[in-house]
């Protein structure tokens, strides 16, 4: 404890604290004070904002569904083409997502592969739709959490889950009962990382969901678009975001390890 | 007057640089010890039983039920891990609740057998209690109770006390020896210390280098060891020769012996049995030796001394004998063992 | 691996510290960089231009350099309004062609360009995608709610037109989306996602067939100016208005009309 503390540590973990924290504070400083409350009170920048934490919640749910058994696949189980999956999966962090967005398109959209089919079958579209914001989100913020968790997931000791095989749990049970429970940091840590991540989403989901107030425009978005006219609104709705989303990861944080 | 065997295995497990290829049964109501040094064999034999490895070759009954072929979750097995391996997220009960929980008992039924389990084991106050909150021989106790719950028919103990302090072990184990008393299936006990598997198990099985290399009961295996590692661990001297009468030629030397035999044999005696001199002893014992003082040691009350020489040997002696022999390292000296203490049987 | 990323991490602001530019604070920086080049004269001219003038200036680029021998054209193309942000945080840009004057007006305005000179103009068209599923005919057809449209939003000057246009035709259309570029909406049109969009004719051209463009009368009220300015301190100086003249030049209005563009 008494110990100095280690330079070659301290000063580069000090220039990185400026170096994320400084444009936050550009941020702060630049921000029209006087008028923010007027601009608080616009209908649309509320409508943006539920917009945002609904379908960056939901997305995080759908992320939760399938991200955690594909990171167990990933993690626990051994196949030919494994680690070429496991690249793949990590494909939405290295695509632009704009790009990622086209993609969907390609896929989901009116015209797409998968697309045109559920267009005709069932007569659902979803490019401009939250349920379409929602799958932008997720697209792009699934590595996120299935990167964690499958590092939970290895780091996990096995020896627990033999443990549990020997008093009779099967694979289904010794997964719900006793592997889930053991690595619930590295699953909530990555739900944090994926719903941040979801909440910011900008490129996917202009591209896939487009752009119209109350369906598809998220927080991101009216910050974009408020750019090209307004920066000072820009900034305004930028510090909304970021608020929030502070709040809220503060506040869940408190509850989890309150409760840890 | 021998149970019946209740458990019939032929264990092979082949590893890279490694073959484990034992035979063991164990009887109703059998507590069975696998003893060995470590990187023997033991812990896999175990896991081979659990079914955690899968057996290159050989074959698994119980009750006369095939045991290897099926998945761990399946067999009627209960495990008692070296650290327990309490689940870390759920009270004591529910740990021991777990497995009736599996075999498909209500939430109810399972805590309410749990919660006999823990009475009989003595921590009925603990129930609510997380892992991390027992003590270790706590934490063995609560272990126990979650193997047993599950009614298994084959009990399997890897090194149970070996996570607890001296004190401790002392009181778990007599805890622990009662609780397999009142077992009513065959139980397999892992372990490197020859004193728990004497206390504890009706049967020993010594494992080196992944083969059988002597059985026996705990009394037997103590007077006749086979292999050096035996003898260490029962604390005899032992060597192997030719015996022909009354005479065992071990290397260079003639033993004498009290019990006549013929052929290959082994000959132990104990440490205290051997008597130091400083010069060669009048009236001559029948078995006498010169050695070089290796070193010494504290044992007990009594010092322990190694010689070198022909026959290399321990010798318990007083403290005082030391200070009037002057047992230095590198020292010369005669031993001798009287005919009547040796011990002679055919290897 | 990963070790030699964060090495590489760790590099990257050492780097971008030592390329000339990267710290955007000195306009001067670009002139000075380029100035040791063969026969004194040689310079690089920086133009920030609007997206969709890529095609036409790209090729205007071209001809200028074939002119001055020993200057280096660079371009910056983007949204008008984001190029005008950059310029006036104090971008090291020679030229500024805008999409709207409104854009331009930010930059003037800051005073860091003189009287700004319309070079051309930009109309809106339907583009409508490859068979026109929605048989889109006139813009009336773009009310009907069974046509998805998809509009730029008001807030860049795609959408202004739009408003504007659709304004003077009376007409109310709910639109899907309204997106954050002309391209944006293109892209759109292109991947069959809606049946149609308001779109500038230039954007028809550039997409090469893969959208219809479709003419109709109100897009005469919704006419699109394209300013351009020489940035006074302009670092390559006087090279900036003689690419102005070009563009403004015969030869730069043959080029832009093929582009799509009416010029004056």
């Amino acid at each position: 404890m008494s110990g100095r503390l280690p330079r070659p540590l301290v000063v580069p973990a000090v220039l990185g604290l400026v170096f994320l924290v400084l444009p936050l504070a550009g941020l702060l400083i630049r921000a029209p004070w006087s008028t923010l409350p007027a601009r608080l009170a616009e209908p649309q920048v509320l409508q943006a904002l539920r917009l945002s934490l609904v379908t960056a919640t939901v997305a995080t749910a759908i992320c939760l569904l399938l991200g955690v058994p594909l990171a167990w696949l990933l993690a626990r189980t051994a196949f030919p083409g494994r680690r070429l999956l496991r690249a793949l999966v990590t494909v939405p962090l290295v695509l632009p997502p704009v790009v990622g967005g086209v993609a969907l398109l390609l896929v989901l959209g009116r015209r797409g592969l998968v697309g045109s089919w559920l267009d005709q079958t069932f007569g659902v579209t979803l490019p401009f739709t939250t349920a379409g914001v929602v799958i932008a989100e997720a697209f792009v913020a699934m590595p996120f959490l299935v990167i964690s968790v499958e590092g939970a997931l290895r780091g996990a000791d096995r020896r627990f889950e033999e443990a549990a095989a020997t008093l009779g749990a099967s694979r289904w049970t010794v997964f719900r009962r006793v592997t889930l429970p053991l690595i619930t940091p590295g699953v909530l840590a990555g739900a944090v990382l994926c719903w941040a991540r979801a909440l910011g989403e900008f490129g996917a989901t202009i591209t896939f969901a487009g752009n119209f107030p109350g369906t598809t425009q998220t927080m991101p978005l009216a910050v974009y678009l408020a750019l090209e006219t307004e920066p000072e609104a820009a900034v305004v709705l930028s510090l909304v975001l970021l608020a929030v989303s502070v709040i809220i990861l503060a506040s869940l944080r408190e509850r989890w390890v309150g409760g840890a | 007057m021998n149970p019946p065997v209740i458990l019939s295995a032929r264990l092979v497990v082949d590893r890279p640089a490694f073959r484990l290829d034992i035979d063991l049964q164990a009887g109703a109501g059998e507590v069975v010890a696998l003893l060995g040094p470590n990187g023997a064999g033991k812990t896999t034999a175990l896991r081979a039983l659990a079914g955690l490895i899968a057996l290159s070759d050989g074959q698994i009954t119980l009750d006369g039920r095939l045991l290897h072929t099926l998945p761990p979750e399946n067999r009627p097995i209960g495990v008692v891990f070296q650290d327990y391996l309490l689940f870390p997220h759920l009270s004591a009960l529910d740990n021991v609740a777990f497995g009736p929980r599996c075999q498909g008992a209500s939430k109810a039924e399972a805590r309410r057998a749990a919660a006999e389990l823990l009475a009989r084991v003595g921590l009925a106050e603990r129930a609510s209690a997380k892992p991390r909150q027992l003590s270790g021989g706590q934490a063995q106790r609560v272990a126990l109770a979650r193997a047993l719950a599950v009614r298994p028919r084959l009990l399997l103990l890897d090194e149970p006390l070996a996570a607890l302090d001296a004190h401790t072990r002392l009181e778990t184990r007599s805890r622990l020896r009662r609780h397999l008393a009142d077992f009513d299936g065959a139980t397999i006990l892992v372990t490197h210390d020859p004193l728990e598997a004497m206390v504890l198990a009706d049967r020993l099985v010594v494992i080196e280098n992944g083969a059988v290399v002597q059985q026996g009961s705990p009394a037997e295996i103590a007077r006749r060891p086979r292999t050096d590692y035996v003898a260490r661990l029962v604390g005899l001297n032992l060597y192997r020769g030719a015996a022909e009468g009354t005479r065992v030629k071990v290397g260079e030397l003639l033993m004498h012996t009290a019990e006549p035999i013929d052929g290959p044999a082994f000959v132990a005696f104990s440490p205290a049995a051997v008597a130091l001199y400083r010069s060669r002893p009048d009236g001559s014992p029948r078995n006498l030796w010169q050695g070089a003082i290796e070193g010494v040691e504290r044992h007990g009350d009594n010092v322990r001394v190694h010689l070198r020489g022909p026959l290399p040997v321990v010798a318990d002696v007083t403290p005082a004998a030391v200070a009037e022999l002057d047992l230095s390292p590198g020292r010369q000296v005669w031993a001798s063992v009287k005919a009547a203490e040796t011990h002679a049987y055919p290897a | 691996m990963s070790r030699r990323l964060l090495r590489w991490a760790l590099a990257l602001p050492v780097l971008l510290a030592l390329v000339p530019g990267c710290g955007a604070g000195e306009p001067g920086a670009a002139s000075t960089a380029s100035a040791p080049a063969a026969g004194g004269n040689a310079q690089k001219l920086t133009v920030f231009a609007a997206a969709s003038l890529t095609g036409a200036f790209t090729e205007l680029g071209k001809t200028f350099k074939d002119a001055h021998p020993g200057v280096t054209v660079e371009f910056n193309f983007g949204s008008s309004a984001t190029l005008a942000q950059q310029i006036v945080q104090g971008a090291p840009a020679d030229v500024f062609a805008a999409a709207s004057p409104a854009t331009m007006k930010t930059v003037t305005d800051a005073a860091l360009a003189g009287a700004p000179a319309t070079f051309a103009r930009n109309k809106l068209q339907i583009a409508v995608p490859a068979g026109n599923p929605a048989e889109v005919g006139e813009l009336e057809d773009l009310a009907d709610a069974k046509v998805k449209v998809a509009l730029c939003a008001a807030q860049v000057p795609c959408g202004a037109a739009a408003v504007k246009a659709l304004e003077a035709a009376g007409l109310k259309v709910t639109p899907v989306t309204l997106e954050q570029d002309v391209k944006a909406t293109l892209t759109k049109v292109e991947l069959g996602e809606v049946d149609a969009a308001l779109v500038y004719a230039t954007d028809v051209i550039a997409s090469g067939g893969k959208v219809t463009g479709i003419d109709f009368p109100e897009a005469d009220q919704a006419i699109n100016d394209y300013p351009i300015a020489a940035l006074t301190g302009a670092p390559a100086g006087s090279t900036a208005r003689q690419f102005v003249d070009l563009v403004l030049s015969a030869r730069g209005k043959d080029v832009l009309t093929r582009a799509g563009f009416q010029v004056p």
